[in-house]
This record gives C-alpha cells, structure tokens and sequence, in this order.
C-alpha cells in the first residue's frame, strides 16, 4: 500500500512538470510582458519608460527560456520560465501582476468556496440519490417515466438560465432571500440558500438519470431477488441491500470531486458575488493577470490528481476484496 | 453574387458528407443495421431526429455564403461583407430593425418618447414602431384580430405544405411496400407503421404550422420582439442554429482522430506507448478546462491582430474565433472517449479472433483497422451524440465568461449575456432570453433525446 | 386521516425545518444583505464594481480609487463643496497657497512680471496646527521612545493578519515633513506614480531626485527598501513644522490645482517605514491597501474580495459644512446643515457588485442608498420632460428616489492617426476629407441610441463647466453645425457629400485612382452590445459611401497600435484632472504626441500655430485675453479636425429619500463628509418595500407531495399483490 502510493505520488511530478511547462507556453505566448505592464499601469499618462521599469521590478525582462548572456546554471535559473515556475512547485505562487501575494489570496478566497461547493455537493448527492431512489422504487409507474421525461428537460437547460430565472423568482418576485452577496460566519446561511438550491436543482437532471441507472444495475442482481423473496419489503431491499452495494460506485465518484471543492464554482460565484476561488479566477481571466491564472491552473491540476490518488485508497476502504500494489 | 466559403462552412459541409457516407456504409452491414433498427422504431428518437432534421437545414442555408452585389444606389457597406443564403432569405427580417426594445408582436415600442403633436408641441409617448405592425391603421382595435387572421392564414398555408409533403411521403412508402396508398395512410394513420411514422408526421405537421404562422406573422411582426437596437430577436435566434450546431459538431474534427489513433494505439500496443498517452490525457485532463480554453481564445485573437490583413472583413474574423473555439473543444474533451477506447482496446486484444489474427501473422494495423476498429466504433458513435448536447450548452456558459464566440456572431450565449442584464428592467424584457431558450432548449432536448436512444440501442451492455 | 409512512417521515422531517425558517427570519427583511440591525446606524451602504488597484496616494489615479483614498488622505487644498464654477479652498492649509516668481538668480520678481523672466515660481503653504493623523500602529511608541511595530518579529507577526490585529495604536501631529516626504515617494522608481514624468518637467530637483534614486536601487538590487528622509529634494523646502515650499520650474498655474489631488497629500514616514516590512508585505498589509491619513475617515477594512469598509477617524480636526453655495442650493435643502461640524455618517460600507441586475434591484429594495445608472435600467428610472429634461418616471418618485445629473469633464472623441497617409495630413484637402466625416457621424443619433441621450455633443475641446467653454451661437463648431433658430443643427449630408468631393473623393471614389474609399476604424470591442456599435459606425461612413473596415482587437494590441502609431481611425476619451482647459488642449500639443514620445496627443497632431498658441494660453490667468485665445485654439482644432469631437458624457446618479446633501461635484473627491444618512426612514422604507412571498413556496410543496401520494398507493397495491 505505502510503496504503491509513494509510486503515484512520484507519478504525480511529470504530470506537474506538464502542466507547468504547458501553461507557461501558452500564457507568455499569448500574453507578452509588454501587454501585461500596460494591462496593470492603466491608461493615463503611461510612457514607453513606466513599462521598461515595472518589467524590470517584476523580472519580466528576463529572456523566456533559455539566458544566452548568463554563465552556468544562470543560464536556466536567470529566465522568466525558471522565475515563475519553480516556486508553484513549492506552493510558493509569488505575487499577482497587481503586487497582492496569491498565496494569502488563495487562503482567504478558499473558505467561501469550501462554504457553498461542500452543502452543496453534500446536498446535491442526498437529493440525487433519494429522488433516483424514489423513482426505482416507483418503476414502472406514470413516475418514472414522468420522472425521467422531467429529468430530461432539466438537463437541456443551460446552467445560465439556472441562476437567471432563480435570481429573479427568489430574489426579486417572492423577497425571500437576498439577490446576490456574501458575509462570513453566522449570517453566512442566508446568502447560501439560493445559490445552493439553484446547483442543487440544476444538477438533478444529469444526477437523478446517472444514480438511477447504477441503483437499476443492482436492482435486477440475484442478491435482490433473493432478498425479495424472502418477503423484505421493496423499501427495506432498496435502502439497506441496493443503497449499500450502489455506495462504490458512488463515493468513488464523489472523491474524485471532493479536492475540486477548493476552486469553486465559476458561473455560481460571480453571479451571487461569492469571494471564493472560482470568482478570483475568473476576474483574474477578464483582467488578463497570468500570474493568477498559471496559479490556479496549478492549483487545479494538483488537487485533480490528489482525488485520483483518493479515489484509488477509497476503493480499497470501501470494498476490501481491492488491494493496492 | 459571387459566392464564398468560410472555413467553418467548408468543414461542415465535410462533417455532412462525412456522415452521409458512414450511413451508406453501416446501411451495408447488418450488424449495425441491428441497432439502428431499434433507434428507428423508438418514438422519441425519431420525433427529435424530425426537430434536429429541421434546425440542420437552417444551419446548412445558413451556411452558403456569398458577397451580395453593390446595390445600384452605391451602398458601399455591404460589399465587404458576406451574407448566407439564410440571410438572403430572411432579407426583411434582417434589414427592418426598429429603434429599440418592442415587445413581441407589438405596434408600439417599449420606451416612451418625444412625439410631435399636431399642434406643433410635443408629447411623451409611446411610439408607433418603423415595422412592426406599421400596416395597421389603429393599432388598439385592429391588432389582435390581425394577428389572429395571419396566424391562421400562415398556419394554413403551413398545412397545406405539410398535405403536400405526407402524401409525397405515403407514396414513397407505398412505393417501397408496393402496397396501395389508401392502405398505407390508414396504416401511418393508427399507427401500425415499424417506424412510427404518425408521430414523425404529426412533429412534422407541428412545425410546418407553426412555422408557417410565424413565417407569415413576421412580415408584419416582430414575433420575439427587438432588442436593444431594435434587431429582431427571431431572426438573431434563428441565426444562431448554426453556430449551434457547429459547436456541436464541428469539435469532432478534433476528438475523433486523436481519441481513436490514441486510444487504440495505448490499448493495443501497451507498454511506453500507452504510459506516454496516458501522461497525455491526464496532464490535459488536470488542467481546469475553462483555463484552457480561456487561453486558446486569447492565443487567436493575438494571432488575428498580429495579421490583420488576412482577415479585412469582421465575418471572417468571428468564422474564425469560431473554429478555433470549436477545436479547443475539441482538444478539451477527446480524453473522455480516449479513456474508453483504449479499455475497450485492452479488453479486445486478448479476444481470440484477435490472437488468431496475430498468430496468423496479419500486421498490427490490419489488425487495428479489420477487427478492432469495427467493434470500438459503437463507443465512438455513442460518445459524439452524447456530447453534441452538452457542446451546445458550453457554449453559453463561455460566452458569459467572454471567452466563447465572437461577439457579433450570433448564438444563444451571447444573445443570454446580453440578455441577462435585460430582465432587471421594469417591465422586464423577457423575450430575448425566452426565445434563445425555447431554441436552445428544444435543440439540447431532441439531442438529449436521441442520443438516449442511440445509447440504449448501440451499447451491449444496455440491449436487451 | 393518518399519512402513510413514507410522507409521514418526510413530514417529520420538512415541517420543522420550514417552522425554523419561519421564526428566523421573523425580524426584518428577509433579503436584506446586511446583518440584522446594520440598516438602523448612521452607516452609508454602497457598492464598487471593480477591486481599486492602488490606494497608494501616489499611484491611485483613477475615479473608484481617488473614491476611496479621497475620504483618507487630505491634500492642503480641496474643492468647495457646493459653489460653481469649481473653486479651490483651503483643506489643511490655512489659506490658498501664495505664489512668487523668481527670476534665474532667485530674485522675488514682482507678480505681473513678463513670462519670458520668470525662471521659477514658488508656492508657500502654511499648515493648520493640530491636524492629527488616524490612529494606527505605525506610531506606536513604546516608552524609551522607540517604534513598537517597526521591526516585528516572526512571532508577533504569526497572530497578526489584518491591521486591526494590532494591540496598540497612536497618533502623531500632522506636519510639513509629511507632505514634503509624500514629493518625494513621487519620484521613487519603484512606485510607478502617474505624474512623476510630468513633474520632472515642473519640481525643481525631481528628475535629479528619481535619477539618484535609480542609481541607488540599482546599485543595492532590487529587494531594497530606501529611506527617502536621505535624500533630499531641492525643490520642496520645509520651512517649519507647518510651513513648506515648492519650486517650480517656470510659471505653472494648473499647479494649484495638483494640490488639490491625493497625489500631493501628507505621508507620514513611519507609515511607509512600517509597511516597507516583509512579513506584512506577504500578508498584504501594505500601504497600497491600508492607506494612513488624516482625513474624516480611515479605512477599517479592506477585503478587495467582497467589501470595504471605512469608518469616522476619532482624531479628525474641526471641519465645518459650507454655509453658502450656489443660487438655489439653499432651496434644494443642500443648505440645512450649514456650518454643522463634519462628518455626519459614521461608517461607509462598500460592498463588490460586478453583476448589474443584483445592483440595481438591490437599490431599488432600499439596499443601496444610491446607485449610478446603466443604461439597461434607464427607461425604467428616467423620463424626459416635455422641454427634454430628464426626471424620474412617477414609480421613481413614489419610492422617494431623487435623480442629480451633470455633465461630466470629460470628452469622448473619434481620433484620426495624423500620420496616417489616407487620413492625416495637414493640407486642406486632407483637412475637408476629415470634416466631411465630422459631418457625417450623427452624434445626436448616437446619444440615443447608445447613451439613452446622456450626454450633450461636443462643439470643440472644452466641455461645459470648464473656463473657455462658450453657450450659443459663438461656441459652436462652424465646420460641423450652423445655429438654427437659438440651438446647433448639425449640417447636411450633402454638405458633407460636397465636402468630400472637394477633398477628392467624390461619392466615396478616389478622383484619381477610381477606387473606392476604405477606411480602417481601430476598436476594441468586447461585449454583445458592441456589435450593433460597429454596425452604426458602418451605417454612418456609408452614407457618404466610404468602406468602413473595422479592426477589432484586444486592449492590448489596440495600446500597442497606438504607442506605435499604426492606427488610422480610433476612439478615445479622456477624464480632466483639473477644471482647466489645459488639462484638455494638451491633448493635442504636439510635443506630447503618443508615437514615439508616448504622451497623451494619440491623434500625433503637430501644428506649430496650435503649439505657440497652446504655450501661451496654458499659462495665462483666467480672463478675456485667455478666453481669446482659447477661442483661436478651437478654430484651428475645428478647422483641422484631428478629431471628431464627438460627445460630453452627463452622468446620472439616483438615491434615497434618506440620503441627503448630495451634489455631483466631478472634481471633488471627499464628498463624502458632506453626506448625511437618516436611518430610521431607511429602516422604514426597507421594511415596507420587502415583504417576503411564502405561499407560491408553499403551493410548490404542496403539489409536489400531491404527486407522489398517488404513486405511494400503486406502489402499495403492488406491494399487497406481490405479497399475495
């Protein structure tokens, strides 16, 4: 078990050493220095001379890869690649184009995010899983397929039109929660309830459908058959023998979200103006500061492989006929 | 009229020949003649292959592009700037737009002006619109009659077209069955057809009556109302199936070859070549998708500005942005399928007709290509329409991060962004988000639709 | 009736949760954002769209920052409140700053001496005693006098995350030090400050200064923190503690009106000291986010991510609300609190709201107190009067919100590259080709369409509000408009067709060549709403039968065009500094072009007549003469039209019944303590408009579990069968 995930965790480097390399080319391709000092210096009064300085403060004016005029390993450590990158790697992100430190950035952003992507993804499931079982339990009956044709619907609905119709029906017709905002600690609830019901409704449609068809899956399995004749009614045999034997597949597919919880959902937390992590990365995009965006791009790959590697010890944990080797 | 071709047109039409010619191909052998015998008998899936038929068509004429003539009055604009057959069509359509807001089918517009009186002063009102309902001499009393009398004027002539085209359908059937076609349209009539050609032809009749109301409603009207600048909303929404249905497609461009040459290249060659593909897909894979693509959209726009000469025209510009969009898509979501190809791939290699092969010593892309490919091609089948819906629907969600479409192209995104901000005004403006919901929703629902079916029918583990 | 069990344990389990709700929110609104109670204090609730970049005074150059540093930071000089035309009063200084002229030798040249001898003139300001400054932990001292917070150690750092972590705070007298220290931090290579390439050109000793600074922070590296008290400024002279000088070079009249920005407030050394520390520089505590000031309010908490909050600075020195204004101030009520001490709001909490629906609605709950207008909610607020003035449509009115507009110093304009070999050119036919588009381009239209007619068209560099600017027929744009009965009409299209063929395109043709007229519009569109922009400007250029091509790229790229001058035609707008024509003709001074010299004059106009003139105008006082010249310089930027000049913004900005003593004031930027917020009507006002819909929730419910209990009865009947 040890020497397996010491075998992923070496596994993990190359991928990094990937996305690093990857983002780096295509953002400082995309992006020259230049246009990143004249992004930040702003419009008024900007000379030719401000941006020589602030690339030179922020070593930007290093060559990208490879330094021709250094000596030695300053050949490769004297360059923007070298600068910028290597310190991801340590979790040291360094400091946005606008001067503020990313990391205490990130660390204050991701408790917002925690705040609505964990009830949500906790929600989310309860909701899913209790509405799929409802409708196995009603199989065959104008509810399922009532029930499926709705689901249907709700997945051709752009997740935009979610948090539209829901701003305007909650927050402006019926008064009952607030349209958009946040607040730490106590009063945290009130502002979470409707960006929470909005996820939670707009992934019932995709969410119901998938459970569904794992729970038909061990529905029609001989275990059930069994059990049924054995005269259990329908509701014990589906909460104690289906519900269980449907839990792999399940929470193998929640680990694998559950490190995505930290970045945070982009759409839900600039429309409710949620200070999180999803919300940073976006404005970070709209305001063209790379330096945040190779950041969380980071971020986002290592926690991606963090729930592979907790996907694979869940599935030891949940069924212990798996070994690891 | 001197016709041109944007690269998005080109690679559509390819995409249609290409799809046209796997059809002819499949129809040849009976074990995928099987399962899409299935789909052709399930109501839904042909009731949405009936609404997807129609929306292509739309794409397709709006995908002939060609420089219209400089008019004889010297009118310079156009000429740079190409138009689609659909353009041509819908000419009125496009050309009469009203100064701002109008609600649907109203006379008058949203906001209230300065009017002239007849005394010389001047009043605050609404007032009467350059086009809609302009052939009314008094609105208040007339309109909602007219509107009546054209909708059923335009839904009967929907009628007869559809009278038209069921009987040519009959005939063909009986042609086929050489049965005789009373006996036929009794049969279509109680629904004892294998393919369910009564639902197929009501869908149909609903559309062709529907469609010929609104077609007859506005030359009048504007049926979805104007938006900000007064450009009609149908015909912005119709506009938009294109760029629809390019997301959706299009992208395979991308997904197909490189998930196919990787995926069974790891799964059946194994060793480096399947750690290196591996490493590939889960490196692209850990990357925030959004992130990507965000980057791939900067990366053309600065390609674009960098050789502006190449791209004079602004329609060239968006076809462009457009493409690019469609292959970062594309290159975002091939290791989904990738993943299932290469398993798939393992698990057959160890088949026995597949060792037989080796040991009779046939080469490793004869392999590949005779026995592999054939049997992985359900999965791809099933991955490409199980995305087209959720392709549709990304793109809207980029659109409002701004990295989507051009911002002139038309589509449902950047008509919502637009939109969104419309319904905070008192009364609020709905008709431009309702409308690219109705044709989002109805499109993503038939696709949804019949991709189910298609599932159902071409996975093994799901047939019956 | 007993329910079955499958519904009664849902019942159990959603009538509590629904009871809860209920009892929760039984005290006032139930979508109110704020905590319970925050509505009913002297608090100011606003919003700010986009995160200020710097609230360093000495890098802070743009509105949402100058907003927020404005309440902190005191320059010695202020905008009066409520007079126009916009006068400079005394802030911290006692009385306006004097000026003498000094010749090359420094001798005190009488006042009106010829300009040709002034070689410096030289501003003394004279502090008022006891302005101190907010208390804040940069000036503590402990008891043997030494700063307790100068050189934190790790652990004294580990429990500090914010600037209210720390356990002490002082205060300390403002003085002439201060301000003189904060001339300096202009200078300083590292702060990037707007101005310093423009002051190097006025302060005596500046670029002297920034240059040894360079060489120093060269020489130590990078990492450096620099003790600006080393070095010394030759222009700035502290003459006592409330008393200091600054030299200019030459004669500079508009620098009084620097004075009056945050770029010349008071820095206390031992705030930039404190900050300069590296473990608080990596918690982002820094000057560029915690300003130290002595304004009426300091700033208490500054989340960039979600709000920020300003409260009363305790120590703030006596300041009195103006007793008189304008006519009619007095009428309007802006006069009620006539010498009353100053502040009267006792927080400002401004919330992030990037998203303008949840704005707006906001507002109209009576969550804003006030709020800007987009164009999006207009027709909804606005209506225009028969004499086309807007005022607030009757639902408006019923919810007690008032409206102030003004017309904005600022010009929004369609430039010509005048390097450009289509376009540019001064020769007279170059000159009619750009007045036959001047002609051509309806402004009018466009302030309807676009701006839903917020804004008034521009007849020439100054807008309204600025000295120079003339009402009537002698201040319109003769090449452009001819005044019809008492207002502008804009010429002809065939007046512009005429002027077109003069230049030699007749009907959009070259004469010479035969081919057809193209021309290339440099943009950087953005959003949706661009596109119907775009295609007005087509509509516009074609109706002289001009091919118009837009270039749509990305700020980024459009920058670079413009640094490098290959831009053709581009739109452009620009913010006045100070209500100076200056601060506008500039613009077009040719020493100040943007290729190749990187200065403000983006059109690259260079006309020797203007540039004499310009030198002339900007250093004249106020008067007929000036005003003369100004008329000249407008006839030759008409005449040449580098520009189209294309419109004045009005800004519109609603609030609440309970929000009172507000004026626009567009050169102002401490408006704030003027303000005054009467909490109970709002609490009044937020309860009445807020009242929660439950039963649609209800109804939902309800038919939900209607749905099932019918599936719950087939499923038993299936039950009993199978169990038979």
């Amino acid at each position: 078990m040890s020497a397996y995930l010491i075998r992923r965790l070496l596994y993990a480097v190359p991928l990094l050493l990937g996305v690093n390399i990857l983002t780096f080319l295509l953002f400082f391709v995309v992006n020259t220095p230049d246009d990143m000092a004249r992004m930040q210096l702003g419009q008024k009064r900007v000379g030719p001379e401000a941006i020589l300085d602030w690339k030179h403060e922020r070593g930007y004016d290093l060559p990208l890869l490879w330094n021709e005029g250094a000596e030695g390993t300053a050949q490769v450590t004297e360059t923007i690649f070298y600068q910028k990158s290597v310190g991801l790697f340590l979790f040291r992100f360094g400091r946005s184009d606008q001067g503020r430190d990313i990391g205490a950035d990130i660390r204050t952003r991701m408790w917002p995010s925690l705040a609505i992507a964990t009830p949500s993804l906790v929600l989310g499931v309860t909701v899913n899983v209790s509405l799929a079982l409802l409708v196995v339990l009603f199989r065959l009956t104008y509810l399922e397929f009532w029930g499926m044709a709705l689901c249907v619907a709700l997945m051709s609905v752009s997740s935009l039109f979610y948090i539209i119709g829901g701003q305007y029906l909650f927050g402006k017709l019926l008064q009952l929660v607030p349209i958009s905002g946040y607040d730490g600690g106590r009063d945290a609830w009130r502002f979470l309830i409707l960006p929470l019901t909005i996820s939670v409704i707009s992934g019932i449609g995709s969410g119901v459908r998938w459970y569904r068809t794992l729970f038909l899956d061990e529905v029609e399995k001989d275990y059930v058959r069994t059990a049924r004749a054995k005269g259990l009614g329908e509701l014990r045999v589906l909460f104690t023998h289906v519900l269980r034997n449907a839990l792999i597949p399940i929470l193998t597919g929640i680990v694998v979200l559950l490190p995505l919880l930290f970045t945070g959902s982009l759409l839900n937390e600039s429309f409710f103006a949620i200070p999180g992590l999803g919300s940073y990365t976006i404005d970070a995009i709209q305001q063209q500061d790379f330096a945040i965006v190779r950041s969380m791009v980071y971020l986002g790959s290592t926690l991606y492989i963090l729930g592979l590697l907790l996907t694979d010890i869940s599935y030891t944990l949940v069924d212990p006929r798996v070994r690891l080797h | 009229m001197i016709p041109t071709l944007f690269w998005t047109d080109g690679l559509f039409f390819l995409v249609l020949v290409m799809a046209g010619a796997l059809v002819l191909v499949m129809r040849r052998r009976e074990h995928f003649r099987r399962p899409w015998r299935t789909v052709s008998r399930s109501t839904p899936a042909m009731v949405s292959l009936v609404v997807i038929a129609v929306y292509l068509a739309v794409g397709i004429v709006d995908s002939v592009h060609f420089f219209p003539r400089a008019d004889a009055a010297g009118s310079a604009a156009g000429a740079n700037e190409p138009i689609s057959l659909l353009d041509h069509w819908l000419g009125g359509l496009r050309t009469r737009t009203e100064k701002t807001y109008s609600e649907p089918f109203a006379a008058y517009a949203y906001a209230k002006e300065h009017l002239p009186t007849a005394d010389g002063g001047q009043r605050w009102d609404y007032p009467r619109l350059t086009y809609g309902g302009a052939h009314l001499v008094d609105p208040e009393s007339e309109r909602v009659r007219d509107i009546a009398v054209t909708g059923v004027r335009g839904a009967g002539q929907g009628g007869l077209m559809w009278l038209i085209a069921a009987a040519g359908i009959a005939a063909l059937i009986a042609r086929s069955r050489r049965e005789p076609i009373g006996r036929v349209v009794h049969r279509v009539a109680r629904g004892q057809t294998p393919l369910p050609w009564r639902a197929m032809l009501l869908t149909l009749l609903l559309l062709c009556v529907g469609g010929g109301a609104i077609a007859e409603w506005s030359a009048h009207y504007h049926v979805f109302g104007t938006d900000k600048v007064g450009a009609d909303v149908l015909y912005q929404t119709i506009k938009s199936i294109r760029t629809g249905l390019l997301i959706g497609t299009l992208t395979t461009f991308v997904t197909l070859p490189l998930a196919l040459v990787l995926g069974l290249a790891a799964g059946y060659f194994r060793g480096w070549a399947d750690d290196l593909i591996q490493y590939l897909y889960t490196t692209l894979n850990s990357i925030p998708h959004v992130l990507l693509i965000a980057a791939a959209i900067l990366l053309t726009q600065v390609y674009m500005a960098k050789h502006e000469e190449a791209f004079a025209s602004l329609a060239l510009r968006a076809d462009l942005r457009l493409l690019f969009l469609c292959l970062i898509l594309g290159l975002t979501n091939w290791t989904g399928l990738c993943r299932l190809l290469r398993a798939e791939t393992l698990k057959l290699r160890e088949l026995e007709y597949v060792q037989a092969a080796r040991a009779l010593g046939v080469r490793d892309h004869g392999i590949l290509l005779r026995h592999i490919l054939p049997n992985v091609f359900h999965i791809v089948l099933i991955s490409v329409v199980l995305d087209f819906s959720g392709l549709v629907l990304a793109e809207a969600v980029l659109s409002y991060i701004n990295i989507g479409v051009d911002p002139t192209t038309e589509s449902w995104g950047n008509m919502i962004n637009s939109a969104r901000l419309e319904l905070a005004r008192e009364p609020p403006v709905w008709w431009s988000l309702a409308a690219a919901f109705v044709f989002m929703f109805t499109l993503v629902l038939a696709a949804n639709l019949f991709a189910d079916a298609v599932r159902d029918a071409l996975d093994p583990r799901r047939a019956d | 009736m007993p329910l079955p069990a499958f519904p009664r344990c849902l019942a159990a389990v959603l009538l509590p949760a629904i009871a809860i709700l209920l009892t929760a929110c039984g005290e006032g609104p139930w979508n109110s954002p704020y905590p319970a109670g925050a509505a009913s204090g002297r608090t100011l609730f606003a919003s700010f769209s986009e995160r200020p970049k710097h609230l360093d005074p000495a890098r802070a150059y743009s509105s949402d920052e100058f907003r927020i540093i404005g309440q902190v930071y005191e320059p010695p000089l202020q905008y009066h409140y409520l007079q126009r035309p916009y006068a400079l009063e005394p802030l911290t200084a006692v009385v306006l700053p004097t000026v003498r002229y000094l010749d090359r030798d420094l001798k005190v040249l009488p006042d009106d001496a010829p300009e040709a001898a002034i070689a410096y003139s030289e501003y003394a300001i004279r502090l008022k005693p006891g302005i101190r400054f907010q208390p804040h932990p940069a000036f503590v001292r402990d008891s043997e006098g030494a700063y307790r917070y100068h050189a934190l150690t790790d652990e004294q750092l580990a429990s500090i995350a914010r600037l209210d972590d720390f356990g002490e705070l002082a205060t300390r007298e403002l003085t002439a030090d201060d301000y003189a220290h904060q001339v300096k931090r202009l200078a300083h290579p590292q702060l990037h400050s707007p101005i310093a390439e423009l002051m190097k050109t006025y302060i005596v000793g500046f670029r002297e200064l920034a240059d040894v600074l360079k060489r120093d922070l060269d020489a130590k590296g990078p990492g450096t923190v620099l003790d600006l008290r080393d070095y010394a400024l030759e222009g700035v002279q502290v003459v006592d503690a409330h008393h200091y000088r600054v030299r200019l070079h030459g004669k500079y009249p508009q620098f009084r009106f620097w004075l009056a920005m945050p770029f010349f407030a008071p820095m206390p050394w031992e705030a930039e000291r404190f900050y300069s520390q590296p473990g608080l520089v990596a918690k982002n505590v820094t000057l560029d986010w915690y300003p130290v000031g002595t304004g009426a309010y300091q700033l208490i908490e500054n989340n960039p991510n979600r709000r920020i909050v300003l409260g009363r600075n305790p120590y703030f020195h006596d300041e009195f609300y103006p007793t008189e204004g304008e006519p009619g101030d007095r009428e309007s009520g802006l006069l009620v609190n006539a010498g009353n001490r100053l502040p009267f709001i006792d927080r400002v909490v401004l919330a992030l709201e990037k998203e303008t629906i949840p704005y707006w609605n906001k507002f109209l709950q009576g969550y804003y107190d006030s709020s800007g207008l987009a164009s999006d909610n207009f027709d909804q607020a606005v209506q225009f009067s028969a004499q086309g003035n807007a005022e607030l449509t009757r639902e408006m009115q019923a919810q007690g919100i008032s409206l102030e507009t003004a017309v904005a110093a600022s010009s929004y304009y369609m430039g010509f590259n005048l390097l450009d070999p289509v376009i540019g050119g001064l020769d007279e036919r170059h000159c009619k080709l750009r007045q036959a588009l001047s002609i051509a381009l309806d402004y009018e239209e466009f302030i309807t369409i676009f701006m839903n007619g917020r804004g008034i068209p521009a007849q020439g560099m100054v807008p309204p509000g600025i000295f120079g600017h003339l009402d009537g027929p002698r201040g319109i744009n003769p090449y452009v408009y001819d005044w019809v009965g008492n207002a502008p009409r804009r010429k002809s299209i065939e007046a512009a067709r005429q002027r077109l063929a003069e230049a030699g395109y007749p009907r959009g043709v070259d004469a010479v060549t035969g081919k057809p007229l193209v021309l290339y519009l440099d943009i950087t569109a953005r959003g949706p709403d661009d596109k119907s922009l775009l295609n007005w400007y087509r509509k516009q250029f074609d109706k002289l039968g001009i091919q118009l091509v837009l270039r749509a790229t990305d700020y980024n790229q459009f920058q670079q065009k413009m640094a490098n001058g290959n831009a053709q035609i581009f739109q452009w707008g620009w913010n006045a500094d100070y209500p100076d024509p200056e601060n506008f003709f500039f613009l077009l001074y040719g020493p100040n072009r943007k290729a190749g010299l990187g200065g403000e004059n983006a059109a690259n106009y260079q006309s020797e007549r203007f540039d004499r003139l310009f030198e002339r105008m900007r250093n004249m006082d106020d008067g007929p003469a000036r005003l003369e010249v100004i008329q000249q310089l407008q006839e030759i930027v008409r005449h040449d039209a580098p520009w189209i000049f294309g419109y004045h913004p009005k800004s519109f900005a609603l609030h609440h019944a309970w929000f009172r003593n507000l004026k626009p004031n567009l050169m102002a930027n401490n408006e704030l303590k003027y303000q005054l917020i009467e909490p109970a009507q709002r609490v009044a006002r937020q309860r009445e408009w807020n009242r929660p819909r439950v039963w649609p929730l209800l109804v939902g419910l309800i038919l939900f579990f209607a749905a099932l209990v019918p599936a719950w009865h087939g499923y038993r009947r299936r039950q009993r069968a199978s169990a038979l």
